[in-house]
């Protein structure tokens, strides 16, 4: 009984390890090759002795790398100078640094000849160029040459076709083989090829040219610029069409294009598959084929019903409806389609393989476009969809920054490209690609001012620094006496009251010189007197003596109390880009004059604060100093109190954002500090005949003229004013940290 | 697996139990499964023996027992590399395809031994760097095992050392792999290219159209957006340990530690130490060294003697100069000293240039600038100079530090141009963690008044107490810009009233009802709001005037970013407790305002957190117990964010003729501030 009862069980036991052993193998041998799934994951063998293996290279090795002393260094530099063709160039190759050692960055033009016809845009170009601060007119000052013959169109069968273009470059006696010049080009090659020719050599000169082609583009030594129509402002330009941020920011389309379709020649791999993703909802794609002289000829069974469709649509508003844009190469690889999309907040889904995007050196694409793949079409779609709301809203506001500051008109997109070459001259004084990529953008953040993000009013908040807890006063005095007045000794009494003052800094303006420094009142702060020399202007000259993120810009007649100021920079430092200050004034559009006109009448709006009274951040003198061209400087000398107009409109411009006003105790009289802004204290309304016609208008004048030059009204109205938390409460005074804010 | 093995351990436990008569007869049994068992594991196993157990999982081998593959002679030799080939014409997207993840899928060739036609080995098998690259690809995310699937191969072909091979045989070994196809989405990972005399900046190895991560490239043999620019990896890392120092001044100024550099640029090093005196630091090699000590871990300046890679860290500056090749692994050591390298290197393309922001961690200065560099370094603020060896030293811990950094980083690169929309931002490649904490990234970045004509949504918060509720919605509706309200009937027990009895107001009116009575639902995103604006208002805000809510809603639209309300609240540190205080008497600052009545952008309540102090308290009254738990609240958000996100302020936002000694009637919001 018990030797068939372990006979059994040892028959079963193994029958059951033969069944598992080899049916289980089978088994999954079986799954091997239907599905793989029962097979574990094969991973790289952990070898053994792994630990024994020997290093890829020998520390010696590594240390030594290879026998140094093959070749000089300066024989190898000497070699690719002389030895560098045009396809080959580099910065270190073919661009002569030397020459922009002594004097600079400048940049000459070519004086235009006679009998040279220049195309609308091109025009624009060179006067963009002359409008910037590296404009010369001296060619040996110059580190940067533009030629004046009009290189934009290079296609043969184009009607601003230049000809000759290479004889005549050959003939300039600077043009020395191409070196240190820019050449601009938006236009190049002809049908069928559309190639990157320009139909001459431009030797070993950089290029700045649209629908750049990664394979022709030399990295770090050309340009790749936008395509932009003919009518592209040239300075100022239009906004950004992103009014508020939606959430979710969803529009009506998610994707839209509407373009031609090319039945055949380059491009139409892309632009003949476009029609596949439409899909009548929200997505909406349109081609047509009616484009080009003999298009019937090629059309085919497509045609005709696209064409009804085609029509059905209106390409501006698909561009405000929609999230997404295809922006798909032509048949060169840019299009204007590019910055349409762009200013429309229509995130651009690049289409267009090989392109070099514009200004990618710079600009970070990636935080303002979907880059796709030409061949990867029917993917789009649901990649789009999978895009969080987050990002997308992120994406919209980027492309808004991104049209803002670099290509909303000619003068943008030119001082871009100049920006960028100037930076290639000293990397280490350069800007870094964070600070392209972040508002207020490169342009106007000028690194020789610091290279320093903290030093900048504009990144505390992205970066987690905060301003310094000091500031500098900044008095300008100005009066004919000669002598200390009652006003300033009071004033400097009351701002060297206040803990946080660092230093006082008064700019003697006077023709009398100014009084020996025993007669100025001692105080536990070190003050110090700076002589002015220039204009009006020179109050913004970004002077040695202010070390502090914070200035406190005063007039001398100006009345403060301690607390106003306290009060006023604990403001500031939460807004340290902006201008924080006590009498304010508005602008305003006058539609009978068809001009802008300010008051200073007491009004429930306010676009500037006055400079007699405000803090602001030191970086605004230089940028005030060095951004604004020198003409715009001279204007503002020749005018009477336009200067912190200017500094308003420079402010605003950056920030895009009002100035702050903050609480000031009510005087009896209102100081003269009300008068120095633009229309007299009790001015209202401007009319015409009041007591200092020619003062007024004067000011009126400069606020038009700042406007012309930037191109728009950058001044912001805001309806507020900040108080202290406690301001006016039914508190106890004594709990207020500013009760003297509110004593009559 | 090893069915014998198992079989005999339990056999022998019994046997010894049967008895006599039977034990020839099992034993006989016995041998015949156990012949059969073997006989069939062989027929089984034995034909594919090479390649499965080459292929097979985490097996304990040795790397000298792989399969040994002869290459003939004429066997055929891939095109040398093309120097036109970007992702567009070079690289087949699509193996990669679309997937959820957005993740490519990343296959690494099994070890082989190559040898040539007489038998000679044609490399090294694989270095230790290279074998860890390969298992940290083959740990990560990116790994298939599954070739047919794989969008990426990475051949185990170990090329990262240009001297250790045999160009012509190598490239016969890459030219025979299984899926090489002209090389077409191969990656290689070289850090030595070149040889002598003329050191080519990149691999020499024939490779067609594979991509090449390479430690050495120049802007000439660089194809950008198609290879990836990566460091040489210093052993070195792993060995030493250098904790990292607190940014601030250090002993030396600047300071070059390379042994092998070209005799002109050590004259001009001199010179510059002749110049500046003692804060510049000109190290060469030990001459005089005693037996036994490694020459690579020390370094001498004259007769001192200094340990390397330490003297590294006594220097602000340290120089990266260009030697044979322009890609050094002493800019490894450098970096992690928390060193800011001053990169000397005409033409060389920085590690990881595609996504590294190398201007916030290194100077690089021009050859033809040498002479000028001590006071180009010397007009860099300090505060700059700190951040940068901050930075650096990040540098060297996410993407230097090992192997396995630098291929994951490699990878990541790829996977990002693969796929765009899903990219890994600047901000995740270049913020060190320091950053990312303390920095505020606002959703809402652009600087934009919103238009007064979209006007604000009201949402108000109930349960039960109708009739404040309806002088709430009374009081509300006069407000101007008001263009719906929102009603969130938080009751699960109740139904709100009849539409009846509501008021009659000029904007459309919603009743929401909700599944669970939580305070936080008044945060929810409902689809009723259309609006950017959102004024979150409780059923017992009766005080407050159609033109303080108007105000509040203009005061929103200049700082849409932020939370625009009335009653404000404080949090405090509180030194005896060691934790945030809450405070709500009248205070001079604010960091909080309350949501009993407060603007906000719709965007802002995205973050969802729970605090379940926050949420159901109901019937809330100013006693102690409340700002207790308030307290514990704010606590519970600060360890959740890391950080104190909440900033104070002393200031609050008023009409700008607030107060002032002005005619009423001309003020734009007269009704204010009358409590």
């Amino acid at each position: 009984m018990q030797t068939r009862k372990k006979y059994i069980f040892l028959t079963f036991l193994a029958s059951w390890l033969l069944l598992f052993f080899f049916g289980g193998d089978q088994l999954r041998r079986f799954a091997f090759f239907s599905g793989r799934k029962a097979e574990a994951r094969r991973s790289w063998p952990r070898w053994t002795d792994r630990s024994l293996l020997k290093s890829f290279a020998e520390p010696e090795e590594l240390q030594r790398d290879g026998d140094p002393s093959l070749l000089s260094p300066r024989e190898r530099r000497v070699a690719w100078l002389s030895g560098s063709r045009g396809s080959r160039c580099r910065m270190e190759t073919c661009f002569d640094l030397s020459r922009c050692e002594r004097h600079g960055f400048k940049v000459f033009t070519y004086p235009q000849e006679r009998g040279q016809p220049v195309s609308e845009t091109y025009s624009k170009i060179l006067s963009s160029i002359e409008r910037s601060r590296y404009h010369t007119l001296k060619p040996e000052e110059a580190c940067l040459f533009i030629l004046s013959i009009d290189t934009l169109d290079r296609d043969h069968l184009s009607g601003h076709y230049v000809r000759d273009v290479g004889e005549k470059i050959r003939g300039f006696p600077l043009w020395n083989g191409g070196r240190n010049h820019l050449i601009f080009n938006l236009y190049s090659g002809t049908w069928p090829g559309y190639t990157g020719d320009l139909g001459f050599d431009s030797g070993q000169a950089m290029l700045a040219k649209a629908s750049f082609d990664t394979s022709s583009f030399r990295p770090g030594f050309d340009i790749s610029i936008p395509l932009f129509p003919r009518e592209h402002p040239q300075r100022g330009g239009d906004g950004g069409w992103l009014r508020h941020d939606s959430l979710p920011p969803k529009k009506k389309y998610l994707l839209v294009f509407k373009g031609k379709r090319y039945l055949t020649g380059i491009g139409s791999g892309t632009r003949n598959a476009l029609h596949h993703i439409h899909n009548g909802k929200d997505i909406i794609s349109l081609t047509t084929c009616k484009h080009g002289k003999d298009w019937e000829k090629h059309k085919d069974t497509r045609c005709d019903k696209d064409n009804v469709d085609y029509e059905r649509f209106d390409y501006q508003e698909l561009l405000h409806n929609s999230t997404f844009c295809i922006v798909p190469r032509g048949r060169r690889l840019g299009s204007f389609r590019f910055l349409e999309a762009l200013q429309a907040a229509c995130i651009p889904v690049l289409l267009s393989d090989g392109w070099e995007l514009p200004f990618a050196e710079a600009i970070d694409w990636g935080k303002a476009a979907v880059v796709g793949s030409e061949r990867l079409l029917l993917q789009i779609p649901s990649a789009l969809r999978c895009i969080p709301p987050e990002r997308v809203l992120a994406f919209q506001q980027q492309t808004q920054f991104l049209w803002d500051a670099y290509f909303s008109s000619v003068d943008k997109i030119v001082h871009t490209t100049l920006e960028i070459i100037k930076d290639r001259l000293s990397p280490h004084r350069s800007r870094s690609r964070f600070l392209w990529n972040a508002l207020p953008g490169g342009l106007l953040v000028l690194p020789d001012f610091s290279t320093h993000l903290g030093d900048f009013p504009f990144y505390h908040l992205r970066l987690g620094y905060s301003p310094s807890e000091k500031f500098t006063a900044f008095i300008r005095a100005a009066s004919q006496a000669g002598s200390l007045s009652q006003p300033i000794l009071r004033l400097i009494q009351a701002v060297s009251g206040s803990q946080h003052c660092a230093k006082i800094v008064v700019l003697w303006s006077c023709e009398k010189p100014p009084p020996p420094s025993w007669k100025w009142p001692q105080s536990s702060v070190p003050l110090s007197v700076i002589q002015g020399r220039r204009g009006l202007s020179d109050r913004f000259f970004p002077f040695g003596a202010i070390q502090t993120d914070a200035v406190l810009s005063l007039d001398e007649d100006t009345n403060l109390s301690t607390s106003e100021v306290d009060f006023a920079f604990s403001v500031w430092r939460s807004f340290p880009e902006r201008i924080v200050g006590f009498p304010t004034r508005s602008h305003f559009w006058d539609p009978e004059q068809g001009r802008w006109g300010c008051t200073s009448k007491w009004t429930n709006e306010l676009s500037m604060v006055l400079t007699a009274a405000a803090f602001y951040h030191r970086y605004y003198h230089s940028l005030f100093t060095e951004y604004l061209p020198a003409g715009l400087r001279e204007l503002v000398d020749g005018l009477a109190a336009c200067e912190d107009i200017l500094m308003n409109v420079l402010v605003a411009a950056v920030t895009k954002l009002p100035p702050i006003k903050v609480t000031q105790r009510k005087q009896h009289k209102e100081g003269v500090a009300q008068q120095a802004g633009c229309g007299d204290g009790a001015a209202g309304t401007p009319q015409p005949g009041q007591r200092s016609p020619r003062r007024f208008s004067q000011r009126q004048d400069c606020l038009n003229q700042l406007a012309d030059w930037f191109g728009y009204m950058p001044l912001v109205s805001s309806q507020l004013r900040l108080d202290p938390v406690l301001f006016k409460d039914q508190v106890s005074v004594l709990r207020k940290r500013y009760p003297s804010l509110e004593r009559p | 697996m090893c069915a014998s093995a198992k079989y005999n351990t339990r056999g022998p436990a019994l046997i010894p139990r049967m008895k006599t008569k039977h034990r020839i007869y099992y034993i006989t049994l016995f041998s015949i499964v156990l012949l059969g068992l073997i006989a069939t594991g062989m027929f089984q196993f034995w034909p594919h023996s090479i390649e499965s157990s080459s292929d097979w999982t985490v097996e304990k081998r040795s790397v000298h027992d792989v399969p040994v593959v002869k290459l003939p002679a004429d066997s055929p030799i891939p095109e040398r590399g093309d120097l036109s080939c970007r992702m567009h014409t070079c690289f087949d997207v699509y193996r990669c395809g679309f997937n959820p993840k957005n993740k490519i899928k990343v296959y690494i060739y099994s070890l082989k031994k190559y040898v040539d036609e007489y038998g000679t080995l044609v490399s090294n098998t694989i270095s230790r760097e290279y074998n860890e690259l390969l298992t940290a690809i083959s740990d990560s995310e990116f790994y298939t095992d599954d070739v047919n699937r794989a969008c990426l191969f990475v051949p185990s072909i170990d090329v990262l050392n240009q001297n250790a091979l045999r160009i012509k045989e190598t490239a016969q070994a890459l030219a025979q792999l299984s899926r090489w196809d002209r090389g077409t989405n191969h990656l290689l990972f070289n850090m030595l290219p070149g040889g002598p005399p003329d050191y080519n900046t990149a691999l020499d190895v024939p490779r067609d159209r594979a991509l090449l991560a390479g430690g050495g490239f120049s802007t000439w043999t660089y194809r950008q957006g198609y290879d990836v620019s990566i460091p040489v990896y210093s052993p070195l890392s792993g060995e030493v340990d250098l904790p990292e120092r607190g940014p601030g001044p250090r002993r030396y100024f600047i300071l070059s530690s390379q042994m092998a550099l070209h005799p002109e640029y050590r004259l001009e090093l001199e010179a510059l130490q002749a110049e500046n005196g003692d804060s510049v630091l000109v190290l060469d090699k030990c001459t005089n060294l005693s037996d036994g000590v490694p020459a690579v871990r020390k370094r001498c300046y004259k007769n001192q003697v200094f340990d390397y890679p330490q003297v590294l860290q006594e220097s602000t500056f340290c120089v990266v100069l260009r030697g044979a090749r322009l890609g050094q692994a002493v800019l490894s050591d450098v970096l992690q000293a928390g060193c800011v390298p001053v990169i000397i290197a005409d033409s060389y393309i920085l590690p990881f240039s595609e996504v590294l922001d190398w201007k916030r961690a290194s100077v690089v200065i021009p050859e033809e600038k040498m002479p000028e560099m001590y006071s180009i370094l010397q007009s860099i603020p300090q505060r700059q100079i700190e951040e940068m060896q901050r930075q650096a030293r990040w540098f060297w811990e996410a993407y230097f530090r090992s192997m396995k950094a630098i291929a994951l980083a490699t990878l990541q690169i790829i996977n990002d141009r693969i796929y765009p929309y899903a990219a890994i931002s600047y901000e995740e490649w270049n913020d060190p963690p320091a950053v990312k904490w303390s920095s505020v990234s606002n959703p809402l970045f652009l600087p934009l008044i919103p238009p007064q004509s979209q006007g604000f949504t009201a949402v108000v918060l109930t349960y039960d107490r109708v009739e404040s509720l309806f002088r709430v919605i009374t009081e509300v509706s006069k407000v101007p810009s008001l263009s719906k309200l929102l009603v969130v009937w938080n009751n699960q027990n109740k139904n709100p009233p009849e539409d009846s009895l509501w008021p009659k107001i000029r904007v459309p009116l919603k009743v929401v009802r909700t599944a669970e009575n939580k305070l936080s639902n008044r945060f929810f995103p409902y689809d009723e709001i259309e609006t950017e604006a959102v004024l979150a208002i409780d059923d017992d805000i009766i005080m407050l005037t159609s033109d303080e809510l108007q105000f509040g809603y203009e005061v929103w639209r200049e700082f849409p970013d932020r939370l625009v309300g009335y009653p404000g609240r404080l949090h405090l540190w509180d030194h005896e407790m060691n934790k945030w205080k809450y405070e709500s008497e009248w205070t001079n600052e604010v960091s909080m305002v309350l949501t009993g009545a407060a603007f906000y952008h719709k965007v802002t309540p995205r973050k969802k957190f729970k605090c379940p102090e926050c949420t159901a308290i109901d019937g809330l009254s100013l006693d102690q117990t409340h700002m207790v738990e308030r307290s514990e609240c704010i606590n519970k958000f600060a360890s959740v964010f890391g950080t104190m996100p909440l900033k104070v302020v002393e200031h609050r936002a008023d009409p700008v003729l607030y107060k002032d000694d002005f005619p009423e009637k001309l003020k734009s919001f007269p009704n204010i501030g009358s409590l």
